[in-house]
């Protein structure tokens, strides 16, 4: 158990999983009390046209897929701002295109036989040192602005209507939730992959919704959850040789079935 | 100085006409009633009133001047606050949501923004629920919180859509009573299908379908609901607004 300490990549993993699960746990509290999570599943998908871009440009896979999914985020914001009625439409749109600008120019990349599969299920254990720094600093950005308008989300998310009345700018916050959504959601593809990604930022969320008081407790519960379930995973993954993503979204599956099943037939 | 004045104010939706010709006029501490069918465009009224739809063409001043530089002076109590029962939030943090957003701690809530919070929820006889989580509260209870969120920004004006629709009866006329009382240094126009309690508490009532018709029944001669029930036949013929005697089927 203790050799998985001493080598660092599984150091590397276990920072990245720490700092992704606190990152999710803040985020996806917002996307779900905000019913954005078909959004934010949008964005996951989209942002391998991002991957895509980075690959045959040549440039970090971060960067493009961070530029490309905030661009996505941008355009879904738009979108729901101002055209309600065909949301649904318009993002599976976005989601498939972004998705096909990716496999077409992974195709055209010449030489570079890339593991589609990496970003799909994740590859938490080849984070690098500069992986770490930028999801540092993405995690020190998402605290800061969360705490400093902390009021006003609570507001724009509970009753944008009301908050609306308050002098609240109810878009310009929409926009700040769906864009940091949006970059939490690149950061979470290394750790779980893009189509577990929508787990991570839902299933420790789910639980903590159950058993918080307020919205910050959610985010602190969610957080504490998502590292628990991300660790354990990770060790099953160590352990048995098993992909790593997955087995931290069955971890907190079961998690999840065991919380439904007490709350169910313990607290009548 | 009226309190609300609405003149000549049109208002349509997709080439629909929803409101023709309203003028309407509210003076202080007026409890008035906006009653009418689905559809009919008291919503949409109160929208306007708020500021939250756009004025097509008429004019409305509140205390003399366009609704939206009186954020502060309007409370407002919206139709549906059964929406985001799972929300985790508590009581006292729904209120100060009321608080309009100036002067405001970098981070937190000021200790008069709590204070004031509470007020208002003593006012509403909701202090002991303070930090119990919104979802756990009962309909009434939770429109009795909306009502203080409402307060929380010392209104001079209480606005108030369909405040009872989704409460039980004895929790109805809980909201109703504290309205009277708040009426006594509020103004307070309510939107409502509640007929037969609302003319109990109402001095003045509007009827709006597309157009407006307008009673003052603050001298009313006495209602006797029978048994509580009172149907909209009835009420008609106490307007004066029935032209021939017609059977009430309610």
């Amino acid at each position: 158990m203790l050799e998985m300490f001493s080598y660092d990549f599984m150091q590397h993993a276990i920072i990245a999983g720490l700092l992704v699960s606190i990152a999710s746990g803040i985020i996806g509290s917002l996307i779900v009390v905000n019913r954005m999570v078909f959004l934010a599943g949008g964005i996951a998908h989209t942002a391998y046209g991002g991957i895509g871009i980075a690959i045959y440009f040549n440039l970090p896979i971060f960067l493009g897929a961070s530029v490309f999914s905030v661009a996505a985020a941008l355009l879904m914001a738009y979108i729901t701002l101002h055209q309600r009625n065909r949301i649904d439409t318009f993002i599976g749109l976005i989601w498939a295109v972004g998705m096909a600008i990716g496999v077409i120019l992974v195709d055209l990349s010449q030489g570079y036989n890339v593991d589609l599969i990496s970003y799909l299920f994740g590859s938490i254990l080849a984070v690098s040192q500069e992986d770490l720094y930028y999801m540092g600093i993405l995690l020190i950005i998402i605290i800061t602005i969360v705490t400093l308008y902390y009021r006003d989300i609570l507001a724009v998310s509970y009753d944008s209507e009301y908050a609306n009345l308050r002098g609240i700018n109810v878009p310009l916050f929409f926009t700040i939730i769906l864009v940091l959504s949006a970059l939490t959601i690149v950061i979470a593809i290394k750790v779980v992959g893009l189509i577990l990604v929508i787990a991570l930022l839902t299933i420790p969320i789910y639980i903590a919704e159950k058993i918080s008081t307020s919205l910050a407790q959610m985010m602190l519960y969610s957080g504490i959850l998502s590292s628990v379930f991300t660790m354990v995973g990770l060790h099953f993954s160590y352990t048995f040789d098993l992909t790593s993503g997955a087995s931290i979204i069955l971890v907190s599956a079961l998690c999840l079935l065991i919380f439904i099943f007490f709350k169910k037939f313990i607290t009548k | 100085m009226s309190i609300i004045d609405i003149q000549n104010v049109n208002f349509s939706y997709d080439k629909q006409t929803i409101l023709e010709n309203i003028s309407l006029q509210v003076e202080q501490k007026d409890f008035l009633a906006i009653i009418g069918p689905n559809g009919g465009g008291k919503s949409t009224l109160l929208k306007l009133i708020l500021g939250i739809n756009p004025l097509q063409k008429g004019t409305i001043s509140i205390l003399g001047t366009k609704p939206e530089k009186n954020l502060s002076k309007i409370g407002y109590v919206p139709q549906n606050t059964n929406i985001n029962t799972d929300f985790p939030i508590k009581v006292i943090e729904v209120v100060m949501m009321g608080h309009v957003g100036h002067k405001r701690p970098i981070f937190g809530y000021r200790k008069e923004e709590i204070a004031c919070a509470m007020g208002a929820l003593q006012q509403v006889g909701m202090e002991n629920f303070a930090h119990k989580k919104i979802g756990s509260l009962s309909g009434g209870q939770r429109q009795r919180v909306m009502i203080a969120r409402a307060l929380c920004a010392h209104p001079k004006i209480l606005l108030l859509d369909e405040p009872t629709a989704s409460i039980d009866v004895s929790g109805q006329k809980q909201i109703y009573d504290l309205l009277k009382q708040l009426n006594q240094y509020i103004t307070i126009v309510v939107v409502s299908h509640d007929i037969s309690v609302i003319l109990e508490y109402a001095n003045k009532v509007a009827h709006i379908n597309r157009t407006l018709t307008y009673h003052d029944i603050s001298n009313k001669t006495t209602i006797n609901p029978t048994q509580g029930h009172f149907c909209e036949v009835e009420m008609l013929e106490l307007l004066g607004k029935s032209t021939k005697k017609s059977e009430c089927t309610c």
